[in-house]
C-alpha cells in the first residue's frame, strides 16, 4: 500500500473486478489466485479463454500457470531485478508510452538511468530465469492495448515489498497502462475487510480517510467530530513494532480485536515473548484462539452473521452485511462492546445501531462522503464517492493521479534479509490453501473443510527430496534460525529446486514459528515469503 | 435497441438479447430447465420454446435473439401441449420422491410440473437407478433425479474451469459423471458447489443442508462473505436461529452468483460449540468466566492505570480486518480519542 501510495497517491486497487476481462494482457504475480481469491480467478481464466494473454510470474508453478502464455518461475525475493530487466527491455526496444510519460508522470529520467544496468542477461543469473523469457514477457506486456497487473502478498511480504510494488507502478506507468479500462495495478486484499480497516484509519500513521496524523487541519476535523481537545500527532507503532515494544517493555497493555498474532505474526517465539511480557492483554474474538489463550481478559464478539455493518472489498466497493441470527450465549456485536469500553474510559460514544456509525463515517471520511447507510443497503458502491449523488469510482487515476502526477521511483535490487548458507541451504516461502483461511480460527472448525485440508504439507522438489532423503508423505522437520516444526513432505515438481513451501494455517505445524520478522523499512511488512531453512527426515 | 412484439405487447430491448432474457426483463415468465444466466445458451430442455410469426417450428427462446419487428407468442395451446409432453417424459423416468426429496419447494421440475398441471403420466417404461454413493463432504449425488440438462457439466467446465463432470454413457443410460465414474474426492473437484447451485432438480444437493429445513420454513438474508477480499454476495438461509445453507442469486453481485468452497460451505463455525459465549478474566493463572460488567470494569480500570503510570503510548491496539468498517472506525476512535495514542494497526501486513 505504501508503494502504490507513493507512486499514485492511493494504495488501493486501481480498477474493478468487472474490468479485468477488458484487458488484452493480464500479468499475475505474487498471487496464487485460484486458491486465495478463487472467485476472482474465475474471471481471469474466462478472460484468457476469451482471448486475453496471461503472464504468470511466480516461484511456484501454481494452477494459474496452466493458463499462462508465458510462465516465469523466479527465485523468491528477486522480483525487483526481474521487473527492472523487463523495463530495461521495454526502454531499449522503444516500447514505452512517451506521451503518457510526458503528460502524466514525473521522474522518469532517473529511472531510465538506473535501468541501464538491469539487462535481461544479468537478471537471468540473479533470478534463475532464461533471459529470452524475460524479453518475451516484457514485449507481450508492453505491446498490449490494455494490460493489467494483479498482485497479492507474494509481492508485498518481503523486506523489499515497497520496492517490489514501486516496480509494478513503474512498469504500468511507462507503458501507459493506468487510468483506463482493462489496465491498472491491482493489489488483491487477502481478508474480507483489510481495505475497509485501512480506510477507517486502523493504521498508526493515518486518521480515517488516509489523513496523516501530523496534518493539523485533518486532526482538527476529527477533534471536533469526536469532542476531544487534542489528538496525538506523532505516528504510532505498526503491529510487528508493537510486539517488539511489548517484548522490551515499552508497550504494557494491548487490546486485540479479532486477530490471532500467535499464528499470523512472523517469528512466533518472539511474538509469544512480547505478548507474555504485557501487564494487560485483552482479546476480543469469537473463539479461544492461540492469542486469546494468553490474555488476561477475553471478550466474546459476534460473527459476521450476527451483526450488521459494512465491509469494503478489494476493489474499494463498500457492501452491507446483515444480521441473520442472534449472537451465541451472551456474546455481543463488536461495535457495541467498543462503545461500552469507551464509556467506561469517560469517552462518550452513543449509537443505537451500526448504521448511525456508517452515517458518521460519511461526515468525516471524504472518500465515503456519499456512501450513506441508506444507499449502501441497496447496492455496493466503490469509493471515492464524495456526495450522495456520486455513482462511485470503479477506475482510479483516470484523468490525473490522486497525487497529481504519477511518480516514477528508481529502485535498485536488494537481496532478501536472510539468504541461504551452508546450515540453511533452502529458501522457505509461505502461503495459503484454498480450503483454509488465515489462522484457521473459522475454517478449521468446519467439518467438511477440515476433511478436505486436514494438515500442513511442505512442498519439496524431487531433487531436494533425494538430496535430503525425504519421501513423499513422510514427516519431516523444517528448521530455521528461529525454530523448527514437523509436517508431512509433499514431493512435487511444481516448486523450484532449492525452495520449499508451506501454508501458515496450522497451529500444530505453525509456519510462522520459522519465518523471519525482518521488516520492509517503509511498509513494516515482515518477510514471510523468504527465509533460509533446512529439512531433515523426522526420525533423524 | 430493437423493437419487437411479445404476446401482443410492443417492447424495446437491447440488441443481441435473447428472447428469454427480454421476456424476463418485461416480467413475462417462460418455463425453462437448462438455462442459467451464468451459462451460454444450450437449447437442451426445449421447455422455453416460443412461437415466432413466420417461423416453421417453435424455437428455443434461450438461444434465439430478438430481431427487429419479431412477433413472439410465449403461451399458446400448442406450446402448452409441447411443454406438458416434455415434462411427462421427464417424470416418466423420475422418482416420485417429492415428499422427502431435499429439493422440494425449490425444484424447477416440480414447479413446472405443477404450473402445467401434470398429474397423469402417459408414458410408462424403465427408470434409472443411478444413485451414487460419494464420500465427498459436501456434494450429494442422486443421479436418478438427473434430467440431463448438463448445467453441472457446463458450469464446471465454462465457469469454474474444472471440467470435473462430463456426460457419460449412451442413450437412456446417459448421466453426468466424473472421469472413470469415480467419487468426486478422487477427481480434481474443488468443492465449490457451483454444480449444486445450478442443478434444477434434487440430483445434486448440499450434504450439510440435508433434512435441515424446507424453503417455506426458512428465512433468507443477503450479506457479504466473511472470507477473502473479493466480497462475494450470498444468501444466509436460516431456520430457528441457525444457518442451514448458503445460496446465491445466479448472475448477481460482484461474484455473479459464484462462490468457492469456503463461501458456500464454510459457515459451520458460526454455531460451533467452541464459540465464546461469555467474557473471561484470568484469576490465579486461569481464565475464569466473568460477567460483562466485571470484565469491562476490569479493562477500564487497568487501561487507566497503565495510561496514568506509563502514558497513552504504552497501550497498543490491533484492530481486525475481519470486523466491519464501523467497528474499525470505533476502535481507532477509542485508541486515539479515549486513550490518546496512534498505536493502532490491523493485519493488512500479515
Amino acid at each position: 500500500m505504501a508503494g502504490l501510495a507513493a507512486a499514485f497517491g492511493s494504495g488501493a486497487m486501481t480498477n474493478s473486478i468487472a474490468d479485468i476481462p477488458k484487458a488484452d494482457v493480464i500479468l499475475i504475480t505474487g498471487s496464487n489466485t485460484t486458491e486465495a481469491h478463487p472467485v476472482l480467478a474465475l474471471e481471469i481464466i474466462s478472460a484468457v479463454k476469451n482471448g486475453a494473454k496471461l503472464i504468470v510470474i511466480e516461484p511456484r508453478r501454481i494452477k494459474m500457470a496452466d493458463y499462462a502464455d508465458i510462465y516465469i518461475s523466479q527465485k523468491p525475493g528477486t522480483d525487483v531485478e526481474l521487473y527492472n530487466a523487463m523495463m530495461n527491455v521495454i526502454i531499449t526496444e522503444g516500447l514505452t508510452d512517451k506521451d503518457f510519460i510526458k503528460a502524466r508522470t514525473e521522474d522518469f529520467d532517473a529511472l531510465e538511468k538506473t535501468l541501464k544496468k538491469y539487462t535481461p542477461e544479468k537478471a537471468s543469473k540473479i533470478c534463475g530465469v532464461p533471459a529470452d523469457t524475460i524479453v518475451e514477457a516484457a514485449r507481450l506486456y508492453a505491446k498490449a492495448g490494455a494490460a493489467t497487473i494483479i498482485y497479492a502478498m507474494g509481492i508485498t511480504q518481503h523486506t523489499t515489498g515497497v520496492d517490489n510494488v514501486l516496480t509494478m507502478a513503474n512498469l504500468a506507468m511507462m507503458t501507459g497502462n493506468i487510468g483506463r479500462e482493462g489496465t491498472g495495478v491491482n493489489p488483491l486484499r487477502g481478508q474480507n475487510n483489510v481495505q475497509g480497516a485501512c480506510d477507517m484509519g486502523a493504521l498508526p500513521n493515518v486518521l480515517p480517510g488516509y489523513v496523516r496524523v501530523d496534518d493539523k487541519d485533518g486532526r482538527k476535523k476529527m477533534e471536533e467530530a469526536w469532542g476531544v481537545k487534542k489528538l496525538p500527532d506523532k505516528p504510532g507503532l505498526t503491529a510487528p513494532e508493537m510486539i517488539d515494544a511489548a517484548a522490551n517493555g515499552d508497550i504494557k497493555a494491548m487490546f486485540i480485536l479479532g486477530e490471532n498474532p500467535m499464528l499470523s505474526e512472523a517469528n512466533l517465539v518472539h511474538t509469544e515473548i512480547g505478548l507474555g511480557n504485557l501487564d494487560l492483554l485483552v482479546v476480543q474474538d469469537i473463539f479461544m484462539t492461540e492469542t486469546a489463550n494468553l490474555a488476561d481478559v477475553v471478550l466474546p464478539g459476534a460473527s459476521f452473521a450476527e451483526k450488521s455493518g459494512t465491509f469494503t472489498n478489494t476493489e474499494r466497493r463498500v457492501q452491507p452485511i446483515r444480521q441473520a441470527v442472534e449472537p451465541v450465549g451472551s456474546a455481543l456485536p463488536d461495535w457495541m462492546i467498543i462503545t461500552m469500553i469507551a464509556k467506561r474510559l469517560g469517552h462518550k460514544m452513543e449509537y443505537r445501531s451500526p448504521s448511525e456509525v456508517t452515517d458518521e463515517i460519511t461526515h468525516v471520511v471524504s472518500q465515503y462522503g456519499g456512501i450513506t447507510s441508506h444507499r449502501v443497503a441497496k447496492c455496493g458502491i466503490s469509493w471515492p464517492c464524495p456526495t450522495p449523488e456520486h455513482p462511485g469510482t470503479p477506475i482510479l487515476h483516470k484523468d490525473k493521479f490522486v497525487r497529481g502526477k504519477g511518480k516514477f521511483h528508481a529502485v535498485e535490487y536488494r537481496p532478501p534479509a536472510e539468504v541461504t548458507d551452508k546450515d540453511y541451504p533452502l529458501i522457505l516461502t509461505t502461503g495459503r490453501y484454498l480450503q483454509q483461511f488465515h489462522t484457521g480460527t473459522m475454517t478449521r472448525r468446519v467439518a467438511g473443510i477440515e476433511d478436505l485440508a486436514p494438515r500442513c504439507k511442505v512442498q519439496v522438489h524431487p531433487a531436494d527430496a533425494r538430496k535430503y532423503k525425504v519421501n513423499d508423505g513422510d514427516m519431516i522437520r523444517v528448521t530455521t534460525r528461529r525454530g523448527s516444526i514437523e509436517a508431512a513432505a509433499d514431493v512435487t515438481d511444481t516448486i523450484r529446486q532449492g525452495v520449499i513451501y508451506m501454508p501458515f494455517h496450522y497451529a500444530e505445524a505453525a509456519a510462522n514459528t520459522l519465518t523471519n520478522a525482518a521488516l520492509d523499512p517503509v511498509a513494516k511488512i515482515p518477510e514471510f515469503k523468504v527465509c533460509a531453512a533446512n529439512i531433515e527426515p523426522k526420525n533423524l | 435497441m430493437v423493437t419487437f412484439e411479445i404476446n401482443g405487447q410492443v417492447a424495446n430491448v437491447e440488441e443481441g438479447m435473447t428472447i428469454l432474457d427480454a421476456a424476463k426483463k418485461l416480467g413475462i415468465k417462460i418455463p425453462h430447465l437448462c438455462y442459467d444466466p451464468r451459462l451460454k445458451p444450450y437449447g437442451g430442455c426445449r421447455l422455453c420454446l416460443v412461437e415466432i410469426e413466420g417461423a416453421r417450428n417453435p424455437v428455443p427462446s434461450c438461444a434465439a435473439k430478438v430481431t427487429e419487428g419479431m412477433k413472439v407468442q410465449t403461451d399458446t395451446v400448442t406450446l402448452h401441449e409441447i411443454r406438458k409432453t416434455i415434462v411427462e417424459l421427464l417424470l416418466s423416468n423420475h422418482p416420485q420422491e417429492c415428499l422427502t426429496c431435499e429439493n422440494t419447494g425449490q425444484c424447477a421440475l416440480q414447479d413446472i410440473a405443477y404450473e402445467l398441471g401434470v398429474r397423469e403420466i402417459s408414458f410408462e417404461g424403465e427408470k434409472h437407478f443411478h444413485t451414487v454413493t460419494d464420500p465427498s463432504p459436501f456434494v450429494e449425488r442422486e443421479m436418478d433425479k438427473c434430467i440431463v440438462c448438463a448445467r453441472c457439466v457446463r458450469i464446471c467446465r465454462d465457469v469454474q474451469h474444472c471440467s470435473v463432470y462430463t456426460l457419460a454413457f449412451r442413450g437412456f443410460e446417459i448421466i453426468p459423471t466424473t472421469p472413470y465414474d469415480k467419487p468426486l474426492t478422487e477427481s480434481n473437484c474443488v468443492f465449490c458447489g457451483q454444480c449444486i447451485s445450478t442443478c434444477p432438480t434434487g440430483a445434486l444437493t448440499s450434504k450439510i443442508s440435508r433434512f435441515k429445513g424446507r424453503p417455506w420454513q426458512t428465512q433468507s438474508t443477503t450479506t457479504t462473505c466473511p472470507y477473502c477480499g473479493v466480497g462475494c454476495q450470498l444468501e444466509l438461509i436460516t431456520k430457528d436461529g441457525e444457518i442451514i445453507d448458503i445460496q446465491t442469486f445466479p448472475g448477481e453481485g460482484v461474484n455473479k452468483g459464484n462462490l468457492c468452497v469456503k463461501g458456500r460451505f464454510g459457515y459451520g463455525f458460526v454455531n460451533h460449540h467452541e464459540r465464546l459465549k461469555t467474557p473471561y478474566i484470568r484469576k490465579e493463572g486461569e481464565l475464569k468466566e466473568a460477567s460483562w460488567d466485571e470484565a469491562l470494569d476490569y479493562i477500564a480500570v487497568r487501561l487507566k492505570e497503565v495510561k496514568k503510570e506509563s502514558g497513552p503510548d504504552a497501550i497498543g491496539f490491533l484492530s481486525s480486518s475481519k470486523c466491519t468498517n464501523e467497528e474499525n472506525y470505533l476502535l481507532q476512535r477509542l485508541a486515539r480519542a479515549a486513550i490518546g495514542t496512534n498505536n493502532i494497526d490491523n493485519c493488512a501486513r500479515l
